[in-house]
C-alpha cells in the first residue's frame, strides 16, 4: 500500500515548478513513497493538546525604524539578470493570470 | 616554515603574527601552498583567489604596521562555506543553479570575518542548498576525507571540514541545520559547533531551512572554534531571529576546561543500535574519561528524540521548499530554455529541473507534500507538535543535568557512493545531532578517538540549554585536553599523510 | 465579443436578493519597506529602490517595519476591532514573476486585527458593514507586458518587470458578507469604499488614491432567489479602479448574475476583470485546480504580540475619524441632516471646515462651496477638492467682504480671477481693480455726477418718491463697474437729495 502514488507525484512536480522527464519521476516517485512512509511515524506520538512550534526561541516583536537605508544601484540589482531592457528584469511571456 | 605555519592552530598564528614574527602574507602565503599541494585531491574548495586573500592579507600588515589595535584572529587564513554571500567571490551554494553567481552584498557573517581581520582564502565544497551527509550531493564533484580519500568528509559542510582536518585552513565557517557542521568534524577528527540557533546571523546565508539553520565553526582545537564563534556571532539587526543578548562567553569556557562538579547526562536514546560499535567503544571511554575529570554522569531519557528525525525530515523539507521557490530563472542564476516561444512557467520549470540535484528535488517535493492542504495537519502540523515535545525532553533533562552526551554520528566516515541512492541510509546520519536543532540547542563535537573497526575519527557530542553554548565549549575542551595528553599529540596527528 | 445578456437591474432585484463581499488592499504610506529600508516613493525610475531584501536575493531576510503595524493597527482600532495579542506572518506560496521570493509574506488564519464594523449612509439608511479582518502582507513588482495588443497580458510577448513596489507595505481588509442592502447594494458597496477611503486618509496612514493604485478594491457578488436559505456562488471582480467602479460593478455583476440564473445556468465561481469603458465584467483566465497556497507560519519573522498598553497609546493618538467630525460639524454649524449630506455628497466637508478655520464663518463657507464654486466645479468638470483654490483664498475673499472692500458680485470676479490663476484675492482685486468704492470722496463725487446725470430721477427724490433712488443706485453702480457700496451709495444719494 503505497504512501503516494505517481500522479500525486507528478502533480507535486507541478505544483513546485520542476519539469521531470517521465524516468526521473519514476524514480522520484519510489524514493518519495519510502520517505513519507517514514516520516509518518511523527503521527504515531499522541498529541491532544501539544501547541505546535514554529520558533525555537520564544522571541516576539522585533522590528526596525521606518528609516531610508540605501538601496542597491540598478545595475547591481540587475547584475544577476538573465536577460534585461530598460532597466527592467525581462522575463518570458506570462500565462497566468495576475493575482 | 610554511609546512610548519599550517600546523599551527589559528590562536597560536595569531600570537606569531601580533609578536611581529611572521607576517600575515607569509601566513596566507603558507595556505596557499597548502593548497595548492593537497586540494587537487580532496576537493574541499570550489573557489580559491590568491589575489584576494593575499590583498587582504597585506591590509592586515599594513594595518599593523600603522599600529592599529587588531582583533584576536587578525590575519588568520580561514575557509569560508560557499552558503554564505561574498561580494567578491562567488557563491553557488553548491548548485549548478547559482553557478558564477556574484552576490551584490556581503552576508553578515561574511562582514564580520572581515573586520575581524581574517582572511578569506575560498568558498568550500557543499551538499547542494546544505541538503545531505556527505558533500556527495554537490553539484560541482564531491570533497574526499583527508583520512581516507575513499570516504566521505561528512555534510553538508564537508569541504570545510575536509579544509581545516587537511591543514589548508585553520579555521573554517560551516552551517549546521540537522548536523551539518557536527558531523563533518567528527568524522573528519576536527572541533565543530552549532551555536544556539539565532547566535549568529542568517543574513546572507543561503537558505535551506530558517528555523533550523546555524552558522558555526570549524577548528583543530576547542580554542580555536570559540575564538572564531566569538568573532562572527553576536546579534544582527537584519536578523529578526537573531538573539539580542551578549555572546556567551565561549573562549574564556574554552580556557577554563573543567568539569569538575558538573552533571552530565548521556542521552539513552541516542545510542545503542544502529550505532557502530567502534563509535559507542570510543564514546563510553570518553565518559568515564569524564566521570575521571570530577563530573557526575547520570543516564537521561529523552523519549521523543525517537521522533526527531521523521520529525525534521518534514519541517526542513518544507521550509526548503518555500525557500528555493525563488529560484526560477527570473532574477539571477541559471535560464534554460528560454528561446522564445516558450512561457515563463515552462521556462521556470526546466530550469529547475536542469539546476537542481536528485536531493535537492527530493525535499522539495517531499516539503511541497507536507504542506498541502489536507496533508498539513498530519505531516507538518504534526511534526510541529513533535518539535514541542522534543524541545521539553531537553527541557526536562536539563534541570537534572548541566550537559547531555552522545556519539555525534551513528558510524564513522562511510565510503563515498554508498549511500547516495538510498535516503533513509544517508538520513540516519543525522540521528543524534537533529535534535539540538529542532530544540535550537547548542552543542559541539569534539574528537575522542578512533574507531577499533577501521582506525577512523569519531565525536563526542556535548549539548547545553539554550545561550549556554560556552558550556559546551567547556567540556569540549576538558575532554580536548586531557586526551590530548593521553595520545600525545592530538588526533589528526594520527591521520595519514597526504 | 457579444455583448452579455443582462437583466435590467430592477427586474434582477425584484427576483433575486444579492450578497455582496469587499476586499480592499491599502497601501500604507510609510517611508519605507514593509521588510527593508528602501523607500517608497511613487513614480521612481525602474529597479531604482530595490535591496537583496524586497528582491529576494538568496540569503536576504526581511524585518519588520514598526510604523507599518502602528498604522495598521490604527486602521483595526477605527473600524472598531479587537488587535491581536499575538499572532504570526505565515507565507503564501505560488510562482509569479512579480513576487521576488514566490511567497508572499501575509497572514494567514491569525490575522492581526478581527471582528469589526464600519457604518456607512445610503439615502439616510445606515447600514453596519462588518469587518472579518484586517491583515498585514506585502505588495508584489509591476510588470509591462510587451508584444500584445492591449498591453495586458494576453497574447503577450514577454514582460518586463519592476520590483519598485515589491515590499511595500499592504493592508488588506476583508469584510463580512453584506446582506440585506436590497436594490441599495451597489450604493452601499460605494458607500463603504468612500467611507473606508476618508477614514483611512484621517488616519493620516496612506494617501489612499484609486488611481494611483494606494487603495484597490475587489468586489464579490452573489444571488440568491428571494427567500433562499442559501447563498448564491460568489465571483469576485478586480480592477475596480474609483469609487465609480466599484458602483458599476455591483450593479453589473447583479445584472450579469441574473441573466445567467434565469436562463437556468450556474454562475462560476471565478475572478472576473472589470473593464472602465463598457462597465462589464470579463472572466480571467478559469485556473485548472483551485489555488493550495501551502500556507504556513513564517519562520523568518517572529510573533506580533503588540502589549495593550501599545494598543491603547495608538488608540488615544487616533485622530477625530470621519463619523464623529460629520456629527461634530453638523452641530457646530447647525445643518440639518439633509444639509449635512449635500455637504458630505458634495465631498466639501473638508474644504469647508477647513475654510472655517480659516476664520470664515460656517455659513458663508458653505454658500460659496455648495454654490459659486461646485458650478465652477462641474463646469470644468472637476471635483470640487481639485479646483486651483484654497480655503484659506476663500475664507480671504470672505474677509473682504465682511470688512466692505468686496461685495458677492465682486466676490465672484475675485473667484474667477483665482481659479484663472491670476493669484492670491488681494492680487487679483488689485490687478483687475474690483474694491468696493467706499472711500466716501469717491462716492460722494460719484453720487454727485449720477445725480447730475440724472435729474428727472433725482426730482422725484427729491419730492418724496424713494423708490426712485433706486435707479440712481443702479446708475452709481454702473459708473463703478458694480465696485460700488450699494447701500452706502443708497443712503449717500437719499442724503444729498435731502430724502434720508
Amino acid at each position: 500500500m503505497s504512501a503516494i502514488t505517481r500522479d500525486e507525484v507528478a502533480h507535486l512536480a507541478r505544483l513546485s515548478r520542476l519539469a521531470l522527464d517521465e524516468d526521473e519521476l519514476d524514480h522520484l516517485a519510489a524514493q518519495l513513497d519510502v520517505i513519507i512512509s517514514a516520516v509518518a511515524r511523527v503521527q504515531q506520538v499522541a498529541a491532544e493538546d501539544i501547541p505546535p512550534t514554529s520558533h525555537a526561541l520564544p522571541i516576539t516583536n522585533v522590528f526596525r525604524p521606518d528609516e531610508v537605508r540605501p538601496s542597491l544601484t540598478p545595475e547591481q540589482a540587475l547584475s544577476g539578470a538573465p536577460a534585461a531592457e530598460e532597466q527592467r528584469f525581462r522575463v518570458p511571456r506570462i500565462l497566468g493570470e495576475e493575482a | 616554515m610554511s609546512g610548519e605555519l599550517t600546523r599551527k592552530s589559528a590562536a597560536e598564528l595569531a600570537e606569531l603574527m601580533a609578536a611581529g614574527q611572521v607576517s600575515a602574507v607569509e601566513v596566507t602565503q603558507a595556505h596557499l601552498d597548502r593548497i595548492a599541494e593537497v586540494d587537487g585531491r580532496i576537493g574541499a574548495f570550489l573557489h580559491v583567489d590568491a589575489e584576494v586573500a593575499l590583498a587582504q592579507a597585506r591590509a592586515v600588515d599594513s594595518r599593523r604596521a600603522a599600529g592599529e589595535e587588531l582583533g584576536p584572529l587578525a590575519g588568520v587564513p580561514i575557509a569560508h562555506k560557499d552558503v554564505f554571500t561574498t561580494v567578491d567571490m562567488p557563491t553557488t551554494a553548491g548548485s549548478k543553479i547559482l553557478e558564477g553567481w556574484r552576490p551584490p552584498y556581503d552576508a553578515t557573517v561574511t562582514a564580520r570575518l572581515r573586520a575581524a581581520g581574517l582572511v578569506i582564502l575560498g568558498k568550500t565544497n557543499l551538499d547542494e542548498f546544505a541538503m545531505g551527509s556527505s558533500t556527495e550531493n554537490s553539484a560541482y564533484g564531491p570533497t574526499r576525507n583527508p583520512w581516507d580519500l575513499e570516504r566521505v568528509p561528512g555534510g553538508s559542510s564537508g569541504g570545510s571540514s575536509a579544509a581545516v582536518a587537511s591543514y589548508q585552513a585553520p579555521l573554517a565557517t560551516g552551517t549546521d541545520t540537522g548536523g551539518s557542521i557536527r558531523q563533518p568534524a567528527a568524522v573528519t577528527g576536527i572541533v565543530g559547533t552549532k551555536p544556539t540557533y539565532g547566535g549568529s546571523s542568517r543574513y546572507g546565508l543561503i537558505a535551506f531551512a530558517s528555523s533550523l539553520d546555524t552558522p558555526g565553526p570549524f577548528g583543530r582545537t576547542v580554542l580555536d572554534a570559540a575564538l572564531l564563534h566569538e568573532a562572527f556571532s553576536g546579534h544582527d539587526p537584519m536578523d529578526s531571529t537573531s538573539i539580542d543578548r551578549p555572546v556567551p562567553p565561549v573562549v574564556e569556557a574554552a580556557r577554563r576546561a573543567d568539569v569538575a562538579g558538573l552533571r552530565i547526562g548521556v542521552v539513552k536514546e541516542l545510542g545503542g543500535e544502529g550505532y557502530q560499535p567502534g563509535v559507542l567503544a570510543r564514546f563510553n571511554e570518553a565518559v568515564e574519561l569524564l566521570e575521571s575529570l570530577g563530573a557526575k554522569v547520570a543516564e537521561v531519557s529523552c523519549p521523543h528524540f525517537t521522533y526527531a528525525l521523521p520529525a525534521y525530515y518534514l519541517i526542513a523539507p518544507s521550509e526548503c521548499s518555500s525557500n528555493l521557490a525563488r529560484f526560477d530563472a527570473m532574477r539571477y542564476g541559471l535560464r534554460v530554455g528560454d528561446d522564445g516561444t516558450r512561457s515563463a512557467e515552462e521556462v521556470m520549470a526546466l530550469t529547475r529541473a536542469q539546476g537542481f540535484g536528485p536531493e535537492v528535488k527530493r525535499r522539495i517535493m517531499l516539503g511541497t507534500y507536507a504542506l498541502s492542504s489536507g496533508y498539513y495537519d498530519a505531516y507538518y502540523g504534526k511534526a510541529q507538535q513533535v518539535r514541542t515535545l522534543i524541545i521539553r525532553d531537553f527541557e526536562a533533562a536539563f534541570e537534572q543535568v548541566d550537559v547531555l552526551v552522545s556519539p555525534t554520528t551513528p558510524t564513522t566516515a562511510f565510503p563515498l557512493g554508498d549511500r547516495v541512492d538510498d535516503p533513509m541510509a544517508m538520513y540516519l546520519a543525522d540521528l543524534a545531532t537533529i535534535p539540538s536543532n529542532l530544540a535550537g540547542t547548542p552543542a559541539i563535537s569534539v574528537p575522542c578517538g578512533l574507531a577499533d573497526e577501521d582506525d577512523l575519527p569519531v565525536g563526542l557530542q556535548v549539548m547545553a540549554p539554550v545561550l549556554a553554548d560556552d558550556r559546551v565549549y567547556r567540556v569540549g575542551a576538558a575532554v580536548e585536553r586531557a586526551l590530548t595528553d593521553r595520545w600525545g599529540g592530538p588526533l589528526l596527528s594520527k591521520a595519514p599523510a597526504l | 465579443m457579444t455583448a452579455p445578456t443582462l437583466v435590467p437591474y430592477e427586474e434582477a432585484l425584484a427576483k433575486y436578493e444579492p450578497v455582496l463581499g469587499v476586499e480592499t488592499h491599502i497601501e500604507l504610506g510609510t517611508a519605507t519597506k514593509m521588510f527593508c529600508g528602501c523607500p517608497t516613493t511613487f513614480g521612481a525610475p525602474p529597479n531604482t529602490q530595490v535591496c537583496p531584501v524586497c528582491l529576494g536575493l538568496p540569503g536576504s531576510l526581511p524585518v519588520t517595519n514598526k510604523a507599518a503595524i502602528e498604522g495598521i493597527i490604527k486602521i483595526g482600532l477605527a473600524l472598531n476591532c479587537t488587535i491581536a495579542e499575538w499572532c504570526r506572518f505565515a507565507r503564501k506560496n505560488y510562482f509569479y514573476p512579480d513576487m521576488p521570493k514566490n511567497y508572499q509574506i501575509s497572514q494567514y488564519d491569525e490575522p492581526l486585527c478581527v471582528d469589526g464594523y464600519l457604518d456607512v449612509e445610503v439615502d439616510g439608511e445606515t447600514f453596519r458593514i462588518g469587518i472579518e479582518r484586517v491583515h498585514m502582507e506585502e505588495d508584489t513588482g509591476k510588470s509591462l507586458h510587451v508584444g500584445g495588443a492591449t498591453g495586458r497580458i494576453h497574447g503577450a510577448d514577454y514582460s518586463l518587470v519592476d520590483y519598485n513596489r515589491a515590499g511595500i507595505p499592504l493592508v488588506e481588509i476583508v469584510t463580512k458578507p453584506i446582506t440585506g442592502t436590497g436594490d441599495k447594494a451597489p450604493l452601499v458597496a460605494r458607500a463603504y469604499a468612500t467611507e473606508l477611503r476618508e477614514l483611512v486618509r484621517a488616519l493620516g496612514v496612506s494617501d489612499v488614491r484609486m488611481e494611483e493604485g494606494s487603495m484597490r478594491c475587489d468586489i464579490n457578488v452573489s444571488l440568491a432567489p428571494r427567500g433562499a436559505t442559501e447563498w448564491g456562488t460568489r465571483t469576485e471582480t478586480k480592477n475596480v479602479n474609483s469609487l465609480r467602479s466599484v458602483e458599476r460593478a455591483v450593479r453589473h455583476e447583479i445584472e450579469r448574475q441574473a441573466a445567467v440564473l434565469e436562463s437556468g445556468g450556474k454562475v462560476v465561481q471565478e475572478t472576473r476583470h472589470f473593464h472602465e469603458d463598457t462597465g462589464t465584467t470579463t472572466p480571467g483566465r478559469s485556473k485548472e485546480e483551485a489555488q493550495d497556497y501551502r500556507y504556513f507560519p513564517e519562520p523568518d519573522l517572529v510573533p506580533l504580540a503588540p502589549s495593550r498598553e501599545w494598543v491603547e497609546q495608538l488608540r488615544a493618538s487616533l485622530p477625530e475619524l470621519p463619523a464623529a467630525r460629520r456629527r461634530r460639524v453638523q452641530a457646530e454649524w447647525g445643518l440639518t441632516d439633509l444639509e449635512l449630506r449635500d455637504v458630505v455628497n458634495a465631498g466639501a466637508l473638508d474644504l469647508i471646515e477647513q475654510t472655517v478655520k480659516a476664520g470664515c464663518a460656517p455659513g458663508p463657507a458653505r454658500k460659496w462651496w455648495m454654490n459659486e464654486l461646485s458650478r465652477r466645479a462641474t463646469e470644468q468638470g472637476v471635483e470640487l477638492d481639485e479646483l486651483p483654490i484654497t480655503p484659506a483664498q476663500v475664507a480671504r475673499v470672505q474677509a473682504l467682504i465682511d470688512e466692505g472692500s468686496l461685495n458677492d458680485k465682486l466676490a465672484r470676479q475675485v473667484f474667477e480671477g483665482v481659479l484663472a490663476g491670476e493669484g492670491d484675492p488681494d492680487e487679483v482685486v488689485a490687478a483687475r481693480g474690483l474694491k468696493v468704492v467706499s472711500d466716501e470722496g469717491e462716492l460722494a463725487a460719484i453720487v454727485d455726477q449720477v445725480i447730475a446725470e440724472n435729474a428727472d430721477a433725482a426730482d422725484k427724490v427729491r419730492a418724496g418718491k424713494v423708490a426712485a433712488a433706486g435707479a440712481l443706485v443702479g446708475a452709481v453702480m454702473k459708473a463703478t463697474r458694480g465696485q460700488a457700496d450699494a447701500a452706502r451709495a443708497r443712503e449717500l444719494i437719499l442724503q444729498k437729495l435731502g430724502a434720508s
